[in-house]
């Protein structure tokens, strides 16, 4: 069996956007890193299908690890994103009431986020409503303003953070699920399809095998994933023009509810469902779900209903059988689990790396040496208000015409120190087949273009 | 930065905007700048390696490949200001457009636009089909592309979803590389394209099932099966390595919207006059953008069509307002999926084709043909296919007598 080099201080179990934060922040405090996926590329779980809002935690639970890190990973985010280029829509979002009892319970949402720290929320009567958002449907009655949630690139900034990582020396291991583990007391061995290794510590950041993971490492596990299924529809580009502010739901118990926002590439999505599954490697969308949520989008902004669908998608969160994030560990093991990152998990990814080093750190008594002033480099923008690559001169030509990719930035993404390692990621890194033709003009010329260099070939088969 | 001027700035490389020019230049329009954002022009065409192209332009049967040679080649010859790799992004008012090219943005003046965009068909997503996302469903126009331009196999045994005239283009594109559909699905009752037609996948092997939903797309990385319900109600899995999502065309409607042109609901596209004048005076549209879908002889017979129109008109008064009459509205009532133009200008120049209409599902019964007042003007039987397009002609009408809205309507056959 091959061995991955030398022994390292801490193997991340997951290349989600909880893995890549933490093998960012590992590496710039100076641990030397590993990082197992068991896909071609990063974020192949949870964090490829999200609604994309960095939230403020105004509504998460009071106290908790999950309004912590949220709130600490906003404001980190916030801090680095400009050394990377990583864009930011400001819409705010309104938590919109359309009846009596739901705008009887704004009060109270307005008084947690005020005791969650989020100052500057505040009530709207009808009026205002409609003076902001003349789209919206008539019957809404008043909503709470949170001006400080916004919209981000989801597969942008967790690419950034891996790539920080790595260029800190973090090693990324692709096609790699952790097959089997042993601890002998000091070290962890671990096997994996292309190899085994050895480290002194393991981060479990599995997703949606989380438990699993934890059983596969520990014998047993302290937590039990149910997958929370959530189904997106993404309408056309022209229909962005009818909403600027996240307009999200009153929230019930058991979920946030279907949220309708622009993203950054200039579409509207509406989203997602909470559907309870058992089956964890299969995030498939269902016909009367996609009605269902077209029928509500155009229900909240009546104009919809002449929209047209660009995509259709689904994510499973990795829920437990809790509410809380499954954030423990076992220190004479070596042993951290953040686990059951269930919704929150883009805002609150780099505050979860945070903690989670904060613990690791303190069951260590050597460790490397911080470093300071770890390199920064821009990712290329995506984000449809801000310039892209063909608004400079110079491309060889437009690609994907519906999303505007040039040539020069597809050779871009696949020369890059990450590049795709199937045809997803070389989508969420360039947007290329994600407009609304979805591959009609531009599918089998990227087969050719990426000939050779994704793990996941396109179509391999070249005519005899 | 002052702006390059054209007379008329064609927006696409299709055989709509490639007869347009051709025919522009030919009525001695000085200066025709054509716009296409591939690197080649033929549009759809140029990646059809099967026939038939070709009947009408040049009184024989060419692939589509050397009938988009062809075509580009007389716009060449005609003196056309040909600008590949150029991206139309926006357009109007005053006719003025962006353009995008890998020498950056610049701005164009034009006294007159035509916009030929094209279709495209409708992708699985639009279709809000069932199931997981791997690799290996596309659109016929995609498989075309992979075999034709890049010489790629994408898979060997897809299923073929879809029932019109490309869904056979799709099966004779396979077939002529050594791939072989193990079916084709049709979500209605009957086939989409004239029943006739449908002696071939029968002939060649493939099973035609009509009323069939898909309810999953299984398989990753690619495609391993489809999960459908039959006519019966009985689900059955078929096994296969791909999907082609074919038809159910789509109108390339994009710049239209990003300039603020009137849309039609029905069609898709821009809302049109019989010149094919949009609702910018200054914008003319043809070709596939306005009737999802015709054959790219008819997309070629209206560009010159529609180019003698502005020839005309830009001889006739160099300096006037182009014609900005409001004109007599055609409304699509009961049973018509579109119908086109939808806007007759009376004091218009030329004379008013048939109108295109297109029925929801199959047409069997009567088209009526009414006034504001509901006295019927005209009526005419029908029977077609689904995906056929109906002519309803308007010689010999007296439409100027007044300006009330006219409406078609489908009463079916009891
Ligand atoms: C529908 C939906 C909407 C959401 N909206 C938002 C939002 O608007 N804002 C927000 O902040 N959050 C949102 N979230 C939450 C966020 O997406 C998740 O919290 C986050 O993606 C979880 O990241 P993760 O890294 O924990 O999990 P994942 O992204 O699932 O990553 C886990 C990784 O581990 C890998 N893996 C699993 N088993 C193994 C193994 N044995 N060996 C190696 N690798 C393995 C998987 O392949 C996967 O790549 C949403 C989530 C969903 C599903
Ligand atoms: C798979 C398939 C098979 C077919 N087989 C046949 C057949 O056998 N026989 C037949 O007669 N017809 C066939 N057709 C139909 C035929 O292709 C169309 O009728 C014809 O191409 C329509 O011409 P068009 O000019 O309207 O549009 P298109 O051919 O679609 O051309 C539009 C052009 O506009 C360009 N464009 C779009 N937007 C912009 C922009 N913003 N800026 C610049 N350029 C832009 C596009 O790149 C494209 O080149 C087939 C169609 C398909 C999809």
């Amino acid at each position: 069996m091959t061995a991955f080099g030398d022994l390292v201080d801490a193997v991340i179990i997951g290349a989600g956007v909880v893995g890549c934060a933490m093998a960012r922040r590992f590496s710039v405090e100076g641990a030397s890193v590993v990082v197992l996926e068991r896909a071609p590329d990063i974020l192949s779980g949870a964090s490829k299908a999200n609604s994309a809002i960095l939230h403020t935690g105004f509504d998460a639970p009071p106290g908790s690890v999950e309004l912590q890190c949220m709130q600490s990973g906003y404001d980190e985010y916030m801090q680095i994103r400009e050394s990377f280029n990583l864009p930011i829509l400001e819409t705010g979002a309104m938590v919109a009431a359309w009846d009596d009892s739901e705008e009887g319970r704004l009060p109270e949402l307005l008084d947690q986020a005020l005791l969650n720290g989020v100052a500057d929320a505040r009530l709207l009567g009808r009026a205002e409503v409609l003076a902001r958002e003349p789209a919206l449907g008539t019957h809404v009655r008043a909503a709470l303003l949170v001006p400080r949630e916004i919209i981000i690139d989801p597969w942008s900034a967790p690419l950034a953070y891996a790539m920080q990582a790595k260029a800190l020396g973090a090693r990324f291991q692709f096609n790699a699920g952790l097959l089997s583990a042993r601890f002998d007391g000091d070290l962890w061995h671990l096997e994996t399809p292309s190899g085994t290794l050895a480290a002194r510590s393991v981060i479990n950041s599995a997703g949606i095998q989380g438990d699993s993971v934890e059983r596969m490492l520990l014998g047993e596990a302290q937590f039990e994933i149910r997958p929370r299924k959530g189904q997106f529809v993404v309408f056309d580009k022209a229909a962005a023009k009818h909403l600027r502010t996240i307009l999200l739901p009153v929230p019930t118990a058991r979920t946030k509810g279907v949220v309708l926002t622009r993203t950054i590439f200039g579409n509207l999505l509406v989203g997602p469902t909470a559907e309870e599954q058992e089956e964890r490697e299969r995030p498939d969308v269902t016909r009367p779900e996609l009605d269902m949520l077209i029928a509500k989008a155009v229900e909240l902004v009546p104009a919809l209903a002449q929209a047209q669908v660009t995509a259709v998608y689904a994510g499973l969160r990795p829920a437990s059988e809790e509410k809380h994030y499954r954030v423990h560990c076992l220190p004479e093991k070596g042993y951290f689990c953040a686990g059951g990152i269930r919704s929150t998990g883009l805002t609150a990814a780099l505050g979860i790396a945070r903690h989670v080093h904060g613990l690791w750190a303190q069951s260590r008594t050597a460790g490397g040496e911080r470093f300071a002033a770890p390199p920064t480099f821009p990712l290329p923008n995506l984000a449809e208000h801000l310039p892209r690559d063909w608004q400079t001169p110079g491309h060889d030509g437009i690609v994907c015409h519906c999303e505007m990719v040039t040539g020069r930035e597809i050779e871009a993404a696949l020369g890059s120190p990450l590049p795709p390692g199937d045809f997803g990621g070389l989508r969420r890194r360039t947007r290329c087949a994600m407009g609304r033709c979805q591959g009609f003009n531009c599918l089998a010329r990227l087969a050719s273009l990426t000939e050779g260099r994704l793990s996941v070939p396109i179509a391999p088969e070249v005519d005899p | 930065m002052s702006a390059e001027t054209y007379d008329v700035a064609i927006v696409g490389g299709g055989p709509a905007g490639l007869s347009a020019a051709i025919e522009l230049k030919r009525r001695g329009v000085a200066k025709v700048a054509l716009f296409e954002r591939g690197t080649e022009l033929g549009g759809i065409p140029r990646h059809c390696g099967h026939p038939p192209f070709g009947m009408r332009e040049f009184g024989r049967i060419l692939t589509g490949q050397a009938y988009a040679r062809r075509l580009a080649g007389a716009a060449v010859a005609a003196g056309v200001t040909i600008l590949a790799k150029y991206t139309v992004v926006h357009t109007g008012p005053d006719g003025l457009l962006t353009v995008a090219s890998p020498a950056g943005i610049q701005t164009i003046q034009a006294a007159r636009i035509l916009i030929a965009t094209g279709a495209r068909e409708a992708t699985r997503a639009q279709l809000l089909v069932p199931g997981v996302r791997p690799l290996g469903v596309m659109n016929t126009a995609a498989l075309q592309a992979f075999v034709y331009q890049e010489g790629r196999i994408p898979f060997r045994r897809p299923v073929i979803v879809g029932s019109e005239l490309v869904s056979l283009s799709a099966i004779l594109t396979c077939r002529s590389h050594g791939i072989r559909p193990v079916a084709m699905v049709e979500t209605e009752h009957e086939v989409q394209a004239r029943p006739a037609f449908f002696a071939l996948p029968r002939v060649l092997g493939v099973p035609v099932m009509t009323g069939a939903q898909v309810l999953a797309i299984e398989g990753s990385p690619r495609v391993t099966s489809v999960r459908l319900r039959l006519a019966d109600g009985k689900e059955t899995v078929l096994d296969c390595d791909g999907l082609i999502f074919s038809g159910r065309f789509i109108p390339e409607a994009a710049l239209a919207e990003a300039s603020a042109l009137a849309l039609d609901l029905g069609t898709g596209g821009p809302v049109i006059d019989q010149h094919g004048r949009s609702s910018d005076p200054n914008i003319f549209v043809v070709g596939n953008m306005i009737h999802p879908i015709e054959t790219a002889g008819y997309c070629w017979a209206e560009g010159r069509r529609v180019a003698r129109l502005i020839a005309a008109e830009l001889a006739n008064a160099r300096n006037a307002e182009p014609d900005k009459t409001p004109g007599r509205r055609i409304i699509a009532g009961a049973g018509l999926k579109y119908v086109v133009p939808q806007r007759l200008t009376l004091e218009g120049r030329g004379t008013v084709p048939a109108l295109n209409i297109r029925a929801i599902g199959a047409a069997r019964g009567r088209l009526i043909l009414s006034d504001g007042s509901g006295t019927v003007l005209r009526t005419q039987s029908v029977n077609t296919a689904p995906q056929k397009s109906i002519r309803f002609s308007l010689a010999g009408l007296n439409l100027a007598v007044d300006s009330s809205d006219l409406q078609l309507r489908l009463e079916p056959r009891p």
